[in-house]
């Protein structure tokens, strides 16, 4: 039983980290793409233009890997979790459901409006197809959000005597506290990640010095969105979501925050240190006194619960893991910060296009908001366990019963390869499209 | 409430297979009868322009049977394991297969990606022909052994095959004698469906020849519809009961029945559409009458320990399926405006257009 479990919950978390590679930049680039198409409106300076194309381009890369790796996700609610599915499925289904019919359709529709219909449309409607593509990678995201909000903090349910959830409260699923907090720090997130591609994507152009004057346009604007919405990410959003955790989950809080033991006269903030599971410590640890207290309740001194005061059972199963990926987020967040506010600095004086050692860094330094995104989703999702529904369904209740653990390692063999394969292909296509350049459009 | 779900969900998956369904027999055709680089190109362009579109319905139709019959959803994607998942593979290899054949041009690049078309669009329309026989024939409900159900009653599992291969087992496998008929008519119905496609979108060499090889793969069509109907009767004697109960229901197989005559006139028909037209009809009919020989229940046991799974034991809460029913409604009525006005601008043949590489 325990080994079929980890094979579900790795097929699970492997599929949905690969998935998320992809949603994760067009949910922010759409934003980005929407913003160029519209400044191109109002100064009618080609290269706005060619930069909304060319990221459409991009973006439709990146949405068909989403679109064919998001179908096994839908799937494998019933495949591997079928248990789970049948007692929840009359609440969640609605939410999934709705993200189907509503986001997924306009998401798709308009994308291929905005790649075959320029000319048929004339350019105030092509703006509008570009927003819609927006609206539905957005709605997508809140119904996503709203889902996981509900496993995470259940409302508006019932409970049978057979065990099932029923819906009683349709719009409470909307109006849940953790979805606003969760929906707005993702997708802020998901913008920290595409102006980083976009800004890094400009750096290549300048460095290599082909195709600068776009470079430029794509640096100064990545640059830009990318200081706003690193800052927004951490101050309030971030915040905000800490304290819901402090406040609905507190044990994950506390294995997240590594708070091994309970300090009565006020917690301090762990920087560094490594889980030791034996001794229930912290290894190497440097931390500084009382400001946990401060930045959760405003209280200098003010307690906070540590893992002594739960039962085994109601904490998180992987304490380390849980602890280094919040750890990770808020680490790399702090950096993302610092290098687009030095970045803007040197824009502000002109001096951003020739300063060789702050364009190497903008440039390789993307992959680490796609790992800052996936950390933040292990922090929830790992600081949800040991339950599916928190504090209702434990994970070891949810997956599907008749499904042996031989099954599902091979298929996650299988999915393992498919998608090395499809990672490979994904980064020869998007290699090659950069390659191109948004001037070598083809009309 | 629930049958209003059922007919609701079973129009979305229908509209699924009608319009996924072309794209798959255009890779079918695409394998056996493209010779030509260019006849390659178009055909896998008439499929590629639309494949991401088509297959959102798929995730609607999946998302709106979770939501209202959540029971079945588990029983059944947990129960079909093996198979869902390699439909899983099979249409990301798809995918990447008309995505990447255009990316660069040389011959061995476009030949291994047109392949990878090619046969997971034949291996679906066989998986997807297989599962709708698996839901005709029943499973053995509960995992019953000597009268005692090892689940819970509504869960199954099923291996790919058993030993006998025979549907009459009381373990029936996913592949079967029974479920293979049912695939191979899959097989050729969207076959048939795909070169229609063809036909009306683009402008190939081969699109004269396609009306020939339409007509002989009809009478194959018309050959395996009258044997399956036959065995059908061996595998689940009571497949006639809802319509001699309810004779309206007859209109079902009527239009398949339609379907399949009309196209033995293929060859004089005047206009490319009623072709299509007609391929859609042996879809539709295809599909509500097995759903409609089998309502209520929407998968039969068999074995007499267990209920068969009907849309009553599996549904959700009432309370759930009506507000559902509010944003249904817009949703549906927005689903049918995209879809319009994408037809209306992907509408003629598509053969000079730019696919965007």
């Amino acid at each position: 039983m325990e080994d079929m479990i980890f094979y579900d919950r790795l097929q699970f978390a492997f599929t949905i980290t690969f998935h998320y590679i992809f949603p994760q930049l067009t949910m922010g680039l759409s934003l980005l793409i929407v913003y160029f198409k519209w400044k191109y409106l109002r100064n009618k300076i080609e290269k706005y233009n060619d930069s909304a194309k060319f990221f459409m381009k991009i973006f439709a890369i990146n949405f068909t890997m989403g679109v064919v790796t998001g179908i096994p996700m839908e799937f494998q609610f019933g495949t591997n979790w079928a248990k789970f599915s049948e007692l929840t499925g009359g609440i969640i289904g609605q939410t999934l459901a709705m993200e189907g019919m509503f986001s997924f359709f306009l998401e798709s529709s308009f994308l291929a409006l905005f790649i075959f219909g320029e000319k048929l449309m004339g350019q105030k409607l092509h703006l509008l197809t570009g927003f819609l593509v927006f609206l539905g990678s957005w709605a997508s995201g809140w119904f996503i959000l709203a889902t996981n909000a509900w496993m995470q903090h259940p409302v508006g349910y019932e409970i049978l005597e057979n065990g099932k959830f029923v819906l009683e409260n349709f719009s409470a699923l909307f109006t849940n506290p953790w979805l606003l907090p969760a929906f707005l720090h993702n997708q802020l997130a998901s913008v920290v990640t595409s102006s980083f591609v976009v800004a890094s994507i400009g750096a290549f152009y300048v460095l290599r010095n082909k195709q600068v004057e776009h470079g430029k346009l794509f640096l100064k604007t990545g640059v830009i969105f990318g200081l706003v919405s690193s800052i927004l990410v951490a101050f309030p959003t971030g915040d905000w979501n800490a304290k819901n955790v402090a406040k609905y989950q507190p044990a994950a809080f506390a294995a997240m925050e590594g708070i091994f033991e309970t300090e009565e006269a006020g917690a301090e903030i762990v920087l560094i240190g490594q889980p030791n599971m034996v001794e229930k410590k912290l290894d190497n640890k440097i931390a500084v006194p009382n400001i946990l207290s401060f930045l959760t309740y405003q209280e200098w001194d003010r307690q906070i619960v540590g893992m002594d005061k739960f039962k085994e059972e109601e904490l998180p199963d992987n304490i380390p893991a849980l602890y280094y990926s919040y750890h990770i987020m808020v680490g790399l967040g702090t950096v993302f910060m610092a290098i687009m506010a030095l970045a803007a600095f040197l824009l502000w004086r002109n001096k951003l296009y020739t300063s060789k050692a702050i364009l190497w860094s903008i440039m390789f330094l993307v992959p680490f908001p796609y790992i800052a995104n996936l950390t933040g989703w292990y922090t929830a999702e790992l600081g949800r366990q040991p339950y599916l529904v928190y504090g209702l369904l434990r994970t070891t209740e949810g997956v599907s019963p008749t499904v042996s653990s031989g099954n599902t390692l091979f298929t996650l063999l299988g999915f393992v390869a498919l998608y090395m394969l499809l990672g490979l292909l994904f980064l020869v296509l998007v290699g090659k499209t950069i390659n191109q350049g948004p001037k070598h459009q083809t009309h | 409430m629930e049958t209003f779900w059922f007919i609701a969900i079973a129009i979305v998956l229908t509209v699924f297979f009608i319009l996924d369904g072309y794209d798959f027999g255009t890779g079918i055709i695409h394998l056996f009868f493209a010779k030509t680089e260019k006849d390659k190109e178009v055909i896998a362009k008439s499929a590629g322009l639309f494949w991401d579109s088509n297959e959102v319905w798929l995730v609607a139709a999946g998302g709106l049977l979770f939501m209202a019959f959540p029971t079945f959803y588990a029983s059944v994607f947990s129960g079909f394991y093996l198979p869902l998942i390699i439909v899983l593979w099979l249409i990301i290899f798809r995918a990447i297969g008309l995505e990447f054949r255009g990316q660069f041009h040389f011959q061995m690049w476009k030949d291994i990606w047109d392949k990878s078309f090619g046969i997971s669009s034949l291996l679906l329309a066989l998986f997807f022909g297989i599962a709708l026989g698996n839901v005709v024939r029943g499973v053995n409900l509960g995992g019953v052994e000597d009268g005692v159900s090892v689940y819970e009653g509504h869960y199954f599992f099923l291996p790919l095959w058993n030993s006998s291969f025979s549907p009459l087992s009381d373990h029936p496998g996913i592949i079967d004698w029974f479920t293979i008929i049912i695939g191979l008519i899959s097989v050729v119905t969207l076959a048939i469906h795909g070169a229609n496609w063809i036909i009306l979108k683009t402008n190939s060499s081969i699109n004269g020849k396609l009306k020939n090889i339409i007509f002989k793969l009809n009478i194959a069509l018309a050959a395996l519809t009258i044997f399956s109907l036959v065995v059908w009767q061996i595998v689940n004697p009571n497949s006639l009961d809802n319509f001699k109960e309810k004779p309206y229901l007859i209109f079902f197989p009527l239009i398949y029945l339609n379907g399949l005559i009309g196209l033995f006139f293929i060859k004089k028909l005047r206009k490319d559409i009623h072709g299509f037209a007609l391929s859609t009809l042996l879809i539709l009919g295809g599909i509500t009458s097995s759903l409609a020989s089998l309502f209520p229940v929407i998968l039969p046991s068999v074995n007499s320990v267990n209920e068969p799974l009907t849309i009553y034991n599996t549904a959700s809460a009432n309370y759930g399926l009506s507000v559902a029913l509010t944003w249904g409604f817009i949703g549906f009525t927005l689903l049918i405006i995209y879809f319009i006005v994408q037809k209306r601008l992907m509408g003629g043949k598509i053969d000079h257009m730019d696919y965007g590489h």
